[in-house]
Formats: structure tokens, sequence, C-alpha cells
């Protein structure tokens, strides 16, 4: 099956510029020859999937740009997203020793993405000839980053693999929820379409909820990896909630993305403190709403955005509300809603109303962003597959469950961390069921 | 300190040439006119060599091409420009004028003709007549002219080189210099040749035959003319190495030594003072000219001085030649000095360059085997690089994502800016003392090579082979 695109809307890309624009070619250059070429290099080992840094850098720097990108895709095939979607900061620049040596340290996410944007741009393929075949087949469940890489790595070595969505697009949160001024939905497809092109096939709109389903692609498949993320967002659990102007910050994210959301008006309060709920309040900001709120019912220092996240969010204009509480959602007379909030403080380990503290805020929109919920029910379907707090359970260095069948990665399995920990996850699967096959004569 | 600036005028280079300061361009498109010489000067250059004067020529485009490092553009520069493609008149007019206009400054007149008696006196009369307060006779042109019979044809054989000599001091009033090439076996011979010949002073070196590479695309070396490319003329940073040997040598050759304009990758004062060490009376600059422009010399001028004020020198005859007396043969090196490297663990920030440098080019001594927290059991010594590598990549690594992890990372990190376990440990024991480290660390003086007290006496090589000889040769028996 090929993969749809989505529609190139002049106004989301007006409003989403990058943040990060591209480095020109020669400042590249410059940029590469910077880089001390650290041994066995702290950004190296900083990143999840391990891509060789210095290597890529180094061979941008002799202008061997086409071998920077496939040392890049050798560690990491969805190296695109990753050079705009990862935490550099707090990964591999967060590493670089230029940091002591009183620079700025080299900005590696730029420079992955100067080579993996000149070799996604030459359409070369990855597969350069045919691995040879093997017998085993593999289902992926979820065509999120997780699934994409483990299906990559399997194809390199002559596996079939068969990704399963029920979604229109693959891709997972890189197509739906990452926000465009960082990765472009059609960048995400970019890179599925080049694992499609290693042999992978997709099946979307399917979905698997039930034990026959299931039990179907056992029949089909020698192992099932799941990655199959987080489930919906988490309700806020206050009356009004279900009103059509509540709408949750990833629906709001992929609504924009894939062209049906093109505007907002009026004021939207933001319910929460985390990666998403910035990335819903920058979103809401570019698409027109004035004033846009967070409401986080604790500290500036107790969020779990990223510092530079955060600041972010101050500078596209988004005022932050601390330790409040939204109690309810009431339409008025004017077509608006009021949002009531109360004061809290923490008092030991709990969050306690202050009297007298209620106010409620005029909005247009109320964008509720605490976290995912666990597929608690999907999860369930699963045999011999142990469940921990909403999480999968499976070993760390292979991604095997107790099911000696499935594997999994990627957020279902970490509770829900970024692109790069979820290919890493996919990728060391991979190599797992490949050694299992081999050890059970199945290659 | 001296509270006056030094006096860094030259007087009586070479016999007679005086000029406000050592700094003097060497002959080459920046000394190509009058008006570009008297710019020269008002931007403070001491001196200029003309662009060598004689029978006017035809050139190619292009005509230079260069070597780039690491994005550094201009590391070297090749060209293979001709002589002046001026008429001797044209020039000879404007030396005139400049000299009336500049009358302190030190204008030599580079001169290259036919290898007849009667031209050489011809050109020497009219180049002393136009004002020339000395000439430089170029025997180091190493392209083009060379095939004609001339510049590098003569300075690579002594003879020819000390009989024009001999010719132009028939007539010559001003101090003669002879331009060397270092495209030679050994640059002495032509410099005694020179001095045989009665030359007052040497400039030394002109440029080395360099290919400066090919292009990828069109497989034709640089620079191209038409398709075709030639051997050229190297110069600029990536020769001083070359030029201060054989400025060495010379210096060092009592049947060479002459008052000498060095020249050879002078760009900055320091390139000027270390010229200068090894005896030399002015320097010469080209190619960073060429880079940057004249405006360079407001540095060279103050960086000298400044230094100079440093180390109390009030002229520079007060440190010429100094360091000529610490350069001597390996044989008479002390063997049993010993160093070796100490790593500032403050001031290390984990590339751990010195590692791999020691492993795969020295004698793997420095390892990566320091530990954070308690010890529980065997702890590996001597991984090889390779076994560090693959240790790291196979690790599983997460984001931090929350605020706790986070903190974790930097709560675990141990006493010195960098991780424990990336500051590299020297095994002093084994280590020679090569320097190797301590040339491939980026931040300075981070690795120190210290000196260790070995108990034993020094002991060249020289003087461990006379003492077994002494025993061996049957004649002392």
């Amino acid at each position: 099956m090929t993969i749809a695109a989505v529609t190139d809307d002049p106004q989301i890309r007006e409003r989403f510029r990058e943040i990060h624009p591209p480095l020109a070619p020669q400042a590249a250059v410059v940029e590469s020859h910077r880089c001390l070429n650290c041994f066995d290099a702290p950004c190296t080992a900083a990143c999840p999937t391990h891509i060789d840094v210095p290597g890529f850098i180094k061979r941008i720097a002799s202008g061997n740009v086409r071998g920077a990108a496939r040392r890049i895709l050798d560690a990491n095939v969805l190296g695109g997203s990753c050079a705009r979607a990862c935490p550099v900061e707090v990964l591999c620049e967060g590493a670089c020793v230029m940091h002591r040596y009183n620079r700025e340290p080299i900005q590696i996410a730029l420079l992955q993405r100067h080579a993996m944007d000149f070799f996604h741009g030459s359409g070369e393929d990855l597969l350069l000839a045919a691995p040879r075949p093997r017998r085993l087949r593999v289902a992926c469940i979820g065509a999120g980053p997780a699934s994409l890489a483990c299906a990559a790595e399997l194809r390199r070595h002559g596996a079939s693999v068969t990704i399963v969505d029920r979604r229109a697009l693959p891709g997972g949160l890189n197509t739906y929820g990452v926000a465009e001024y960082k990765l472009r939905a059609a960048e995400s497809l970019r890179e599925a379409d080049l694992i499609r092109r290693m042999g992978v096939e997709f099946r979307f709109g399917v979905t698997i909820d039930n034990a026959e389903a299931l039990e179907k692609l056992e029949s089909e498949f020698n192992a099932i990896f799941l990655g199959v993320g987080l489930g919906a967002m988490q309700r806020l659990g206050i009356p009004g909630e279900d009103h059509e102007a509540v709408m949750n910050a990833l629906e709001l994210i992929s609504s924009y993305k894939t062209g049906r959301l093109r505007s907002i008006e009026g004021a939207v309060v933001v319910v929460g403190g985390g990666n998403t709920a910035i990335d819903a309040a920058n979103a809401a900001r570019r698409l027109g709403a004035d004033p846009v709120y967070i409401l986080y019912r604790r500290g500036e220092s107790d969020m779990a955005a990223f510092n530079f996240e955060y600041e972010h969010a101050r500078q596209e204009g988004v005022q932050f509300l601390w330790r409040r509480m939204p109690l309810a959602i009431r339409p008025d007379a004017h077509a608006r809603l009021q949002l009531d909030t109360v004061q809290v403080q923490q008092v030991g380990v709990t969050l306690v109303q202050v009297p007298d503290s209620q106010f409620a805020i005029s909005c247009n929109m109320v964008v509720p962003a605490i976290g995912q919920s666990p597929l608690t029910s999907l999860l369930k379907q699963f045999r011999h597959v142990d469940v921990r707090e909403g999480r999968l359970v499976a070993d760390p260095a292979t991604g095997r469950t107790g099911n000696p069948r499935y594997y999994a990665g990627g957020d279902c399995v970490n509770g829900g961390r970024e692109v790069v920990d979820a290919v890493a996850d996919g990728k060391r699967a991979a190599l797992a069921i490949l050694a299992q096959a081999e050890a059970d004569h199945e290659s | 300190m001296n509270p006056e600036a030094p006096d860094l005028r030259v007087r009586g280079f070479a016999g007679s040439i005086d000029s406000p300061n050592p700094f003097w361009l060497a002959s080459a498109p920046p000394t190509n006119t009058g008006e570009m010489i008297m710019r020269a000067f008002d931007a403070g250059w001491g001196g200029a060599v003309w662009k060598t004067i004689g029978e006017p020529i035809t050139n190619v485009s292009s005509r230079y091409s260069s070597v780039d490092w690491n994005g550094q553009r201009v590391m070297g520069l090749n060209n293979i420009e001709l002589i002046s493609d001026r008429s001797i008149e044209v020039n000879l007019r404007e030396m005139r004028e400049v000299k009336r206009r500049y009358p302190q400054h030190a204008v030599i007149a580079s001169l290259m003709v036919a290898s007849r008696r009667e031209t050489w006196h011809d050109i020497v009369m009219r180049s002393e007549d136009a004002g020339a307060d000395g000439l430089e006779l170029n025997f180091g042109c190493p392209h083009g002219m060379s095939e004609r019979g001339m510049g590098s044809a003569v300075g690579q054989v002594p003879e020819y080189a000390q009989m024009i000599t001999e010719w132009v001091k028939e007539k010559a009033r001003t101090p003669v210099l002879v331009k060397l090439t270092p495209n030679i076996t050994d640059i002495r011979t032509v410099a005694r040749a020179a001095r045989r010949g009665g030359a007052d002073g040497l400039s030394a070196i002109n440029t080395i035959n360099s290919i400066t590479g090919i292009d990828l695309d069109t497989l034709t070396p640089r620079p191209r003319v038409d398709g075709q490319s030639s051997h050229g003329g190297y110069c600029g940073p990536a020769v001083k190495p070359i030029a201060l040997n054989m400025v060495q040598q010379v210096m060092a050759d009592p049947e060479a030594a002459l008052p000498l304009s060095g020249i050879g990758g002078v760009g900055t004062w320091r390139d000027a003072a270390e010229f200068f060490l090894l005896g030399c009376g002015t320097v010469q600059v080209c190619t960073a000219v060429m880079h940057y422009g004249y405006r360079i010399v407001e540095d060279m001028i103050e960086g000298l001085e400044n230094w100079m004020r440093s180390k109390h020198f009030e002229t520079l005859d007060d440190f010429r030649g100094l360091s000529l007396e610490r350069v001597t043969d390996w044989k008479h090196l002390n063997l049993n000095y010993k160093i070796v490297a100490r790593i500032d663990e403050q001031k290390c920030i984990g590339c751990d360059l010195c590692h791999i440098a020691c492993w795969d080019g020295a004698h793997q001594c420095i390892h990566l085997d320091r530990v954070t927290g308690p010890v529980d059991g065997h702890v590996e010594l001597h991984a090889t690089p390779g076994e560090l590598e693959a240790r790291s990549r196979s690790a599983i690594t997460n984001t931090p994502v929350t605020r706790r992890e986070r903190a974790q990372k930097i709560a675990n990190h141990g006493p010195y800016p960098t991780p424990l376990a990336r500051i590299p440990r020297v095994d002093e024991t084994e280590c020679v003392g090569c320097n190797l480290c301590s040339l491939v660390c980026p931040v300075d003086e981070c690795i120190t090579m210290v000196r260790v007290d070995t108990g034993v006496p020094s002991e060249s090589w020289d003087e461990r082979t006379r003492g077994a000889a002494c025993v061996t040769d049957p004649h002392q028996v």
C-alpha cells in the first residue's frame, strides 16, 4: 500500500515557520569543522540510538554528505525526524565537550538534518541490494517510530515485515503529534516512504483490538512487535468537559497538521505543564488565539517541560497561571466558555485548594494537556504479556515480553519518552527477534 | 621596564640599507606598482622589494591556487605568475617617484634579466639611477622564468649564481642581496656561491615547487589554464617551517652566513620574531598581504614592540640570532632527559583525543580506566579503544525526560568539570615523553610535559658512541 500525502496548506506553512531553519551548505561545512572529533564521543553515548556523531560530522566536512547520511541511517532510520524533534539540549548537544571549552556546543541536530535532507532529496533507496531472504515474518502493530525502526532493521536482514495501523497515515506521533514548526508531517511521511521502499508492507485502517484479530496475526507471522504507543489524552475529570469547544492537546495538534483546523479565534486555556501543553499553547498562538494561557497546578520549577520549551512558549507570548486548577467548564450567554479555577498549594504530598481564591476565565477553547492514558483495554488482549502501571513489561535490552513471540518498545513500554527512545527500542527488538529466529532455525 | 617604545629601526642592513622597521613587502603582486608601494608605506610597511623587473612578460589566467585546511582558507598559496608585465622604463620611473616621496623607506629593486654580463650591468645601473636602496637578484623563481634559463635555473647551479653575482658587483654601488631558491638539495651551496661572488646579503626562501591539488570534477590540477596546469611556487603559512629550517642552515654555516632577509610564511609578529631569532635582519611578507591587505602590518609592529618590551629588548639587535645556538645536531641531545605527560583534571574537557592519539599514534600509555564511585569487583584495565567504543555503543541510554532524571545525571558527575570516567590517566612508567598528547589536546596547558629526574647524568649519543669507539678502536689498544 502506498503512503498518502498530507495537504500542503500555505497558511499553516506560513504560520508554523521552522524554529530551526536548515544550515546553508557552506555553513554546514564551517560548523562541521568546529567539531573536535572526540574519541568515544559523549554525544554518541548520549544518543539512545548511538549515532556516530563525529563520524557523520567529519564526513560533512570532507564533502562526503551521502556517506554522512548513510552513517546516520545505519544507527537511526528516522535520523531526519530525530534531527528536528529530539530535545538535543538534554541529549547529544547537551553532552558536547564544547560546553566545557567555554563555547557553544556543535549544532549536531542541524548538521544531521543537513545530511538527511540531502539524502531524502536525492531520492536514493536505503537498501542498495536485496538482502538475503529469510523465512522470518514479523508483524508490527502501530506505525509509529518504534515499529518503523523495528521494521527497517528487520528488512535490512531480509525478514518480511508488515506494519498495521488503525490510522490512515504512518509515522504515529511523528506525523500527528510533533509541532509543525519542528517537524512537518510531510517530512515524517517521507521517512516512512523510505522504509516502505525497503519492502516493508503497510496495512492502514486496520484495528487490532480483540483476541480474534491477534490470533489471525499470530497464524500469519512468526513474531509480533508491539509499538502501539499510548492511548487518548487523559480527561480533566471536571463538569462540562464534553463541550465541543474542549479539544485535547493531541487532537488540536493533529487537526492543524492534517488541515482540519486552520485558525483559532479568541482566548485559549491549555491545562498542563508538560512539553505537549507547550506545543498546544504555541500552536494556538500561531493559529491566531490571543491570549493563550497555560494553567498549571504546580510551580514553574515543577514543570515537566524542558527549560528550552518553557522559554520558547514565553517567547511565543503564552502566559502562565501557576498553582491553579480547573474546577468546571460552563458555556456562557455569549457562546463562550467560563473556566472556573482555584488556587492550590502543596501540603505534604497533596494539593489543597486555597479558600476564596476562585475565579473564572472567559475563553473560547479549553485544551486539556495532562498526559496520555495507557491503552489499558488493548494491552490486556496480549496473552502472557505483563502489564504494570499501564505499561507493557519488556526487557530493555531486547524488547522481549513474557510471551516469547511478542516484543514491545516505544511509549507503550517506557510510558512516553522521545522519538529517539522509540527508535532505539525498535532496533534492539528487531535484533533480538533476528537472534531468536537464528536460534530457532527459522531464519 | 623601559617606558620608551622599543626601537624597531633597521640601520645599515647588508651594509647601507635603512628602514623604519624590519617589515618589508616581498617582491610579488603587492609591490607591482609605485602606487601600491606608496599605499603600503602609508599603512606602515618599512620597505618594499619591487615586483621583479626585467623584459616584460605575458601572464596566463588563472595564476593562483591555494590549499585550505579544516575550513581555513589559504593555508598555502601557489602561483604561476611571472615577473613584472610592465616595461622596465615604467617601473623605474615609478621607483624614482616613490624614493622621492618616501626617502626614509627601503626600496629594493628585484632584478631578473637574461644571463649576459652587459644586460646585468645595464639593469643594475638603471635601477640605482632610479634611486634603489639595494638590489635583489631573483635566482629563485621556480616557474616559467626557469624554463627560459633565468630564476631558479640560475639559483640551482652555484657556479651560475656566483658568476652573475660577480657581474652585478662589478657595477653595483648599493648592497646586493641574492634571493635563494629552496628547490635544491642543500640551500647552503648556493648561499656560499653568492657569498663567494661578493653578495652583501641574502633573501630566503623563494617559493617551493608545488602542485596544490586537483579538481576532482574536472581531474585538472589547479590553477587551471584552459584545461591544463603547470607546477607553481608554494608559499604562505604552510611553508614557514621549511623556511625557518633553511634560514637556520644558512645562518649556522660560516661560509654561507650573510645579512639575511627572511621570507616564507610570515604573517604575524610571532612569525617575524622567529625569523629574527634565527638571525634574520628583516623579514619579507607576501601571502598574508595578498589575503588580508597591507593593514596587517599594524599588528606586526605593535605585537613585536609589546613582545620586545616584555622581554626587555630595546633594539632588534638585542635578540637577533639568539635561538641559533639552541639548534644542534641530534647526536648532541641528552639521551637521559626524561619528561612525562601530566593531565590537569580541572582543565580536561573529556574529548579523549589524547587517548586515541597515544593508542593509535604513539605508545599506548594513556588509558580510560578511572572509575567513579564504589568499585564492585574487577576493574578492567587497559581496554583497547575498540573495546571502549563497543562498550558505550551497546549501552542502553534513555532520554532524561523528567526533572528528576535530569538532576540525577548532573549529581553523578564527580569532582571535576568532566566526568571522571572520561578523564584519561597517563601511565608514567610507560610514557616515553613524545609530546603527541599535548599537541592534540585542544585546551591550553591541560596536558603539560613534566620533567622526571632519572638520576642519570646527561649523555648524548655522540658521547656514548665516542666512548664505545675508544674501546673498540684497534689503534687505541
